[in-house]
């Protein structure tokens, strides 16, 4: 087995650094462990083998002492500490290695419980993972009011929360409390909670404000050890734990169905705590993380945190940042409701003046009223200060003429999808702005070159695609036109970045990338449907990938007409892989919003529609089916340049359709499923190691 | 509004004083945080006082940038967490701002402007050494409005050995010597730590930790020692590091408010101010500074100086309170001469000194309720005297 330090050979080392206190009213000495990797709070201090064992030596030299009435743990300042240098997790190559690392910060981390004078963490800055871990393993614990981020995002990764989490978490402020931390958040787009949450739900004993943390903390920890302040714990262990612990397993069910194995080895282990000795339930967890590191579905999961991480933010091929022009005023075209949509999101972000544009006052005067009306739920939610809403409100416009674009730096289009609607559109903004304006589309299948085609400068126009709703989809496709220029693009991805939206460079090609995958992945369903295959067995085919939704149920978000146009133009463009399903038309004619009703139920009318096939498939065929075609499409799109690698695709999947971690988005599966042939991915970028 | 109000000093706190430069306990702590923590203290300390009803923050500091800029009496009450509705301002006498910050609030509570305020300095001469951006106009010296030496307070020390040459570089390294026992008597009594406040610092190489005690003391001070020390300012001189103050950081406040209020809010004020004033002397003997302004103050009180029972005198220098004390016939192991020790070993954060005076005298006031007045005084650079009288609330007298 390889020594694990030689894994984790680039591992940003945090250091254990020991100073002695001296506690207020002669509690005695402190020793004050701070934790800190030496950089800013830009780089939050982690832990792979090194920093386990800094830490491991400085509880050697504090054991070795008698005159210590206690010791404390802290971070560096606005970090506590984040958990495992994931880094270095994702070269771990056998399962050894894993299990090693497991038992490591186990043996350095509970050292911290079992020392012979009382130990107290000061969470003072985020603590997360295995950051938070280090303070369960402490007696006490204190944290600060201003702390953001208190989280265990182990399951969102992959993972379990394995250096004691599952164990001490529960124990401490019981199952469901814990379950929520452990399981339910992770899987709610990894949220965190807040110091003050933290402290409410009993993870922490005290709270101080940020301002004077550290010496209040202090002062707490002197009036423990005095005896002045006592820190009674409720006994967990009697309550009823099979009814959280049920209530968690449906919802990991729901969400994953089976398709992850982390969430429900963190059920089994919060399970275990109950009843376990410490040494069980360590051992238990050493188990569970050697399990999961040596997963694909880990691999997957930290390729994926690394997408959104950091490739989501260098987006490859974006020109120079200093190409970029300003935008001190944006034209909307188009007054309904993704136009009033963006109009709303472009004033809270860029805080430029944003004039809509409609012929039709009725309307004109519904979209601005829609923002207006929107800005007044921000600020009744309290999101924005009476005077930030008044400001927004001013922001945003209405002009029957095009006339109020003439200063405008951006221009976006969002009228009816037709090619000479949309060309007649930036045919007149043209006559009224500037050269340099950047003229943008928001269409969802239409070239972007054959739009910018006849006008006096095609450079400026570039594809601008948002997803719906506007306002929380993370992901934004922006589109190269042949003619775009990079000064364009790059206004185009300054503005992205404003807007706080990861942006991928797409090039002018029908539908992009997501509704590309997502029409070719659906047509296949829809096909064998109308081949013959029961709805409910097509529709539940691919439950073994944890999708957010049934090809069915994403039918009925997206609308069947809006689905059928799409597939009708990618019909267009690659008759012979994208199919139109007269059965989607006949459903769409009859005005069905899709095939369940109201309550998630089979709707037997629409259901109808898709009746009179005659060459069923079973659901693994249907599987196949459907999995073959998103490779071999995904194929074709990357020989085509589409994007620039498999790497994009799957930002897109992830952050545009909410496909999961544990597939990588996409190509990971398919890599790992034998389906891609050859692979997209070599192995070990996204799965273990060949 | 009344037009003149009892005003009452009601308790005062100060951070550990650190030693300047990189090896010192506040290396890395920003002024500001100083403050910060000396606010946020006085609040906790006086749980009647609602924070609304603090009128003022005045912080002085001598260097007014950086950490110490940014009108650091509002924006340490901001910092603070005090309510927004609070206001605050910088002050500025060098040496004398945190006494120039209480007597300038005083005058408000008198004139009934305030009922409570906030007044405190704070000096990092690490982050900001003496001197740091001063522009000293040419005119002081073509016009010889100064002499060349008033601008190095260790020159001007020497000047006011050579003013009283009755005071030999012996006397004041006795003096020194004294200091530095009466600060570790103190300590060692338990007379100092009740009004610091712990300070959490951190060096990036060290962690956090945590400030309990001054830095600058140094216990076992002894005349043979002393008599080692260089005297940097003059070759053969009489001034050295060892009988003058350090160069520090610090902070410190109080608060002071009406009578009236301290009664209604049910605050227990320790000293009532009884007069002030400063005066200006030579700027080439600033140590003098103390004399004309202890005058004018025991004049404006009615009071003659055999009336005053404790002076706290900041020791910026021993050869500058010896000529106080030599001004007012007073011996110079007199025991009513800071009981605790004085700056020579505690040190002196410039613009903070003013208000550890009065928490110290405060502190005094109540062991010696036999004591009815006390004085607070120091020199100020540029040829300047500052002086407080105050009142022991803590007098059998008035029982």
């Amino acid at each position: 087995m390889t020594d694990i330090r030689e894994i984790f050979s680039d591992e940003v080392v945090t250091r254990a650094i020991v100073r002695d206190v001296e506690l207020p009213d002669g509690a005695g000495t402190m020793a004050l462990i701070t934790l800190d990797n030496g950089f800013d709070h830009t780089k939050p201090s982690t832990f792979g083998p090194a920093g386990l064992t800094s830490l491991a030596e400085a509880l050697d030299a504090i054991e070795a002492r008698t005159d210590l009435a206690a010791v404390g743990v802290t971070g560096k300042p606005f970090i506590f500490a984040v958990g495992a240098d994931l880094k270095g997790a994702a070269l771990v190559a056998d399962r050894d290695q894993a299990l090693e690392i497991g038992r490591l910060g186990h043996r350095v981390f509970r050292r911290l419980g079992e020392l012979s004078v009382p130990s107290f963490a000061f969470v003072n800055g985020a603590a997360m993972g295995g950051g938070l871990e280090i303070a369960l393993h402490c007696a006490y614990r204190t944290i600060s009011s201003g702390v953001p981020a208190v989280a265990l995002p182990e399951c969102f990764l992959g993972l379990v929360p394995g250096w004691g989490g599952t164990q001490l978490l529960p124990r401490l402020i019981g199952p469901a409390a814990a379950l929520k931390l452990i399981i339910e958040n992770p899987l709610s787009q990894n949220r965190m909670i807040k110091g003050r949450d933290a402290f409410a739900a009993g993870i922490a004993d005290a709270m101080f404000e940020p301002a004077d943390f550290l010496e209040e903390s202090l002062r707490w920890a002197a009036k423990v050890l005095r005896g002045e302040v006592t820190v009674t714990r409720t006994d967990h262990t009697a309550e009823n734990w099979a009814k959280p612990i049920a209530d968690a397993r449906f919802l990991v069910d729901m969400k994953l169905r089976g398709a992850s194995p982390a969430p429900y080895r963190a059920l089994e282990l919060v399970e275990l705590a109950r009843t376990a000795s410490r040494d069980e339930g360590f051992a238990a967890e050493d188990e569970a993380l050697a399990d999961l590191l040596m997963s694909d579905e880990l691999r997957a999961g930290l390729y994926s945190f690394d997408l959104v991480q950091r490739r989501a933010k260098r987006p490859a091929g974006a020109p120079d940042k200093a190409l970029a022009r300003k935008v001190t005023k944006v034209g909307v075209v188009g007054a309904g409701l993704m136009a009033s949509q963006m109009a709303l999101l472009f004033a809270r972000r860029l805080e430029v003046p944003v004039v809509l544009t409609d012929l039709d006052q009725a309307r004109l005067d519904k979209g601005v009223g829609y923002v207006h009306g929107e800005i007044d739920k921000l600020f009744g939610k309290g999101r924005v200060s009476a005077d930030q809403a008044n400001r927004l409100k001013g922001l945003v416009t209405g002009s029957l003429t095009k006339d109020a674009f003439a200063d405008a730096d951006f221009v976006i289009e969002a009228v009816f999808e037709d090619m000479k609607v949309k060309q007649q559109v930036f045919a007149e903004v043209e006559q009224v702005v500037s050269a340099e304006c950047v003229l943008a589309t928001n269409t969802s299948s239409l070239s972007l070159t054959e739009m910018a085609a006849k006008l006096e400068h095609p450079e400026r126009v570039v594809g601008f695609h948002f997803f719906n709703p506007v306002a929380v989809m993370p992901l934004l496709e922006i589109i190269r036109g042949e003619r775009t220029d990079d000064a364009t693009l790059a206004t185009a991805f300054a503005v992205g970045r404003t807007l706080k939206k990861s942006s991928v460079l797409v090039k002018d090609a029908p539908a992009f990338v997501v509704n590309r995958i997502l029409t070719r992945f659906m047509g296949e369903v829809i096909g064998a449907v109308d081949e013959g295959t029961p709805l409910e067995t097509a529709d539940h085919a691919l439950d073994g990938l944890g999708l957010p939704m049934s090809p069915f149920a994403l039918l009925q978000l997206v609308g069947p007409a809006v689905a059928l146009h799409v597939a009708e133009t990618m019909h267009q463009a690659f008759p012979d892989r994208f199919g139109v399903s007269e059965n989607l038309a006949r459903l769409v004619a009859a005005g069905k919003p899709g095939v369940f009703k109201p309550d998630f139920t089979l709707d037997p009318e629409a259901v109808a529609f898709f009746a009179g096939g005659t060459s069923p498939s079973t659901a693994e065929e249907v599987r196949l089916r459907a999995l073959r075609a998103l490779a071999q499409e995904i194929r074709i799109m990357l020989d085509e340049g589409v994007v620039a690698a498999p790497q994009d695709i799957d930002l897109c999947m992830i952050l545009g359709a909410g496909w999961p971690f544990h597939l990588g988005g996409v190509t990971p599966y398919l890599d790992r499923t034998g389906i891609a042939q050859p692979r997209f991915l070599p192995p070990g970028v996204a799965s273990l190691p060949a | 509004m009344p037009s003149s109000r009892d005003v009452v000093f009601v308790d005062g706190v100060r951070t550990p004083f650190g030693r300047s430069g990189p090896k010192g306990l506040y290396a890395e702590t920003r002024a500001d945080d100083l403050v910060v923590r000396v606010i946020r203290e006085l609040i906790r300390r006086n749980p009647n006082l609602p924070p609304e009803r603090v009128d003022e923050v005045a912080i002085a500091a001598t260097t007014q940038i950086g950490d110490q800029g940014l009108t650091i009496g509002r924006s340490a009450a901001v910092l603070a967490g005090l309510p927004k509705s609070v206001p605050g301002y910088a002050i500025d006498r060098m040496c004398a701002g945190a006494m120039t910050a209480v007597t300038t609030v005083a005058g408000g509570i008198a004139f009934g402007a305030y009922d409570v305020a906030i007044a405190g300095g704070v000096e990092h001469m690490g982050r900001h050494p003496m001197g740091e951006g001063v522009d000293p106009n040419p005119r002081f010296l073509s016009e010889k409005l100064v002499d060349g030496s008033a601008l190095v307070m260790g020159m001007t020390a020497e000047n006011l050995h050579d003013r009283y040459p009755n005071i030999s570089k012996e006397r004041a390294d006795a003096f020194a010597v004294a200091s530095q026992e009466k600060v570790a008597k103190a300590y060692a009594d338990g007379r100092i730590q009740p009004d610091l406040v712990p300070v959490a610092v951190r060096t990036a190489e060290k962690g956090w930790g945590l400030a309990t005690a001054d830095e600058a003391p140094r216990p076992g001070t002894t005349m043979e020692g002393l008599a080692t020390l260089k005297t940097p300012f003059r070759p053969h001189g009489r001034v050295t590091a060892g009988n003058a103050s350090g160069i520090n950081d610090g902070a410190t406040g109080c608060i002071v408010a009406a009578a009236d209020t301290a009664a209604e809010l049910g605050l227990t004020p320790k000293m009532r101010l009884v007069s002030y004033a400063f005066a200006g002397v030579d700027p080439e003997v600033m140590g003098v500074g103390p004399i004309p302004s202890t005058e004018r103050a025991l004049r404006l009180a009615g009071l003659s100086i055999s009336d005053i029972g404790l002076f706290e005198i900041n020791e910026a220098f021993a050869v500058q309170v010896l000529a106080f004390l030599e001004h007012f016939g007073i011996a110079d192991d007199d025991a009513r001469i800071n009981p605790y020790g004085g700056a020579i070993a505690f040190g002196h954060p410039l613009a903070s000194s003013g208000v550890r005076l009065m928490t110290q005298l405060a502190r005094e006031f109540g062991e010696r309720p036999d004591v009815r007045y006390g004085v607070t005084t120091m020199c100020v650079g540029m040829g300047m005297g500052g002086t407080v009288i105050w009142e022991n609330l803590a007098w059998e007298g008035a029982k």
